[in-house]
């Protein structure tokens, strides 16, 4: 903290930032400029998933998922999932054929409504100088209203699959409680066919947007499945070659206390800030995205990796089109497996869960007694894990744009944030911009 | 009334479970749904302005019940007739979603989907912590909160203009 005498030489800019409209949750960003240099950068945030992890405690394996699943109001499927893929670990439960494919159906819902919400709602309007998607809508309204509709249409497979949009109640630990009939899927599949073309148009769309120039040498971390783009569940690795089992997470993966923060930043091999989430599933596994999505990504302008974070919107504009391809194909190869569930045998031991949340990986590890109580709990959400890297892209983009007035600076930086479509209620409680010129 | 005749009044109950006293809107809703007012349809809702703009789309009368944070005393019931003026303020919370209701009725009103009359009650909260019970304050205020939005709701299905 500045000294006394410092506070009286010093032009104390504080910008607050609302972005609560725009970023779920809240949390702070503090810079420090001297001599047009900027010297420290600060994304102070608070985290919420530690409260989930002592809740957890003394509950029983079946509640995880149901539990988990409201910590995000916006990917509860991803909560579940993974809570489930940690629970079926320490059981040794395996959930194959039509009830896999059910389950990555469902992800494929929530990938389409959290992404075309971030696209259309959360980060256009940055790109076209909206200040937000209302005023957006007074001149775009198509655009919006098919945002609403690719996200209605999300909702109705979560819904359809789940049970519930909300805190979906259909699925558990060994599959589902029930499955849905052929015909319920192809009565979506007509809409989703709709949905794949509106997809494909986004793609058109984001790609002409106007992009800042900013290239990072990103270290991505995703999922990797040999034989589909990983949604559900998968290896990890990295763009620096690291291939390792969900097991043997913790090993390589730590979490630092911050101080200016109580957020805890992680790094990967006690080193290095990495990046999760749709730039990294799409540049470490662009081989094993669908001929439609590989044709819409290439014809937008973008090479197989993606370095550009602002071009994130046309990335998760690809991995929209491809959930609604992915989905149509699993309804079409879709035939009501005779069981809803697998059985469970319940035995005590640690379970690890990993799968990819819309904003990246999201990992739950559960220590479990001989009743299949919950010991404790382990939950890293995708927003936390980039943390470092979001600080790190603003200390990078800060020092280029110092001249700019402070909204329009503000402005910018919220942009930055946005690319990572960060879900603030997860990892942070309030966001306030202070900057800090010497 | 016969069943068979469409509902013409909605109500909405906003809330989180998990959060102290943001559970008020569904307990609202919860106590109102078990009056069986033949002409009221009750839903719930996490606030997601998304799903909020669908459900209310269309529809003659809307009134929506959530917790909100203004600086009163907790449990005052706070009415807001947002089909012609805006939904000011930040008293509402936003939910763990990206937009909002108060984003919604704006977004709504752009897009011309307002239903013909949305009127919003706010219920003073004391505390948003999770994991909490409702405020002592926020639960005695129910009843009360409950019966005045009944009455509103005949006020509307009557055809007043003003309900409250």
């Amino acid at each position: 903290m500045p000294s006394a005498a410092k506070v009286k030489l010093m032009k104390t800019k504080t910008i607050r930032v609302d972005l609560l409209a725009r970023v779920e949750g809240e949390g702070g960003l503090y810079v420090k400029v001297k001599d047009d240099k900027v010297v420290d950068v600060q994304l102070k945030i608070f985290e919420a998933p530690r409260f989930f992890e002592a809740f957890l405690r003394g509950r029983a394996f079946s509640e995880a998922p149901d539990i988990t699943s409201r910590i995000c109001g916006i990917c509860p499927i991803a909560y579940q999932i993974s809570a489930i893929n940690a629970m079926e670990d320490a059981f040794g439960v395996k959930v194959e054929g039509q009830l896999r494919a059910l389950r990555r159906l469902i992800y494929c819902g929530e990938w389409i409504e959290s992404h075309a919400l971030h696209i259309y709602m959360l980060h256009a309007p940055d790109f076209l100088g909206y200040q937000d998607s209302i005023q957006m809508a007074k001149e775009h309204p198509q655009e919006v209203e098919r945002a609403l509709q690719l996200k209605k249409i999300g909702n109705e497979i979560v819904r359809l699959l789940g049970g519930r949009e909300i805190h979906p109640i259909n699925l558990r630990v060994g599959g589902f409680y029930k499955v849905p009939t052929k015909a319920s899927l192809l009565e979506l599949a007509e809409k989703l066919k709709w949905a794949r073309d509106v997809a494909a148009e986004t793609v058109k769309w984001t790609s002409k947007l106007p992009f800042p120039e900013m290239e990072q040498d990103y270290l991505f971390v995703a999922l990797r499945h040999p034989d589909e783009y990983a949604i559900q569940e998968g290896r990890v690795v990295s763009s620096d070659g690291m291939d390792i089992g969900v097991r043997e997470y913790d090993q390589h993966f730590t979490e630092e206390h911050v101080a200016h923060s109580n957020a805890l930043h992680s790094v990967l091999d006690g080193r290095h800030m990495y990046f999760c989430g749709p730039m990294a599933r799409y540049s470490l596994n662009f081989d094993q995205l669908s001929p439609m999505a590989q044709g819409a990504a290439l014809s937008a302008g973008l090479d197989r990796i993606c370095r550009n974070p602002f071009h994130s919107i046309i990335v998760r504009s690809v991995e929209t089109l491809y959930a609604c391809d992915e989905a149509l194909r699993i309804i079409a190869e879709y035939k009501a497996p005779d069981q809803p569930t697998v059985p469970v045998q319940v035995r005590p031991g640690a379970g690890y869960g990993c799968s990819e949340a819309p904003r990246g990986i999201l990992y739950h590890r559960y220590r479990l007694d001989e009743q299949g109580t919950i010991l404790d709990a382990k939950i890293v959400p995708p927003t936390s894990q980039n943390q470092k890297r979001i600080e790190e892209d603003l200390r990078q983009f800060i020092p280029s744009h110092l001249r700019l007035p402070q909204e329009e600076l503000r402005w910018r930086c919220e942009q930055v944030i946005r690319n990572y479509d960060p879900c603030l209620s997860c990892s942070t409680h309030f966001l306030k911009l202070e900057i800090r010129r010497e | 009334m016969s069943p068979s005749v469409e509902p013409e009044v909605v109500l909405i109950g906003i809330g989180n479970s998990l959060r102290g006293d943001d559970a008020v809107g569904l307990h609202v809703a919860g106590h109102i749904r078990e009056r069986q007012h033949p002409s009221l349809r009750v839903f719930e809702s996490d606030g997601d302005g998304a799903a909020l703009l669908e459900l209310w789309n269309g529809k003659q009368t809307v009134i929506i019940v959530d917790a909100v944070s203004s600086g009163s005393p907790p449990g005052t019931v706070h009415r807001f007739d947002v089909t012609e003026h805006p939904l000011h303020g930040r008293m509402f919370r936003d939910s763990t979603h990206a937009f909002s209701l108060q984003h919604a009725v704006e977004l709504s009103r752009v897009l011309q989907k307002l239903p013909k009359r949305l009127i919003v009650y706010g219920i003073e909260a004391k505390s948003f912590a999770l994991g909490a019970e409702l405020s002592q304050e926020v639960s005695a205020a129910l009843p009360q909160a409950a019966a005045r939005i009944l009455r509103d709701v005949n006020a509307q299905l009557q055809g007043g203009p003003e309900g409250e």
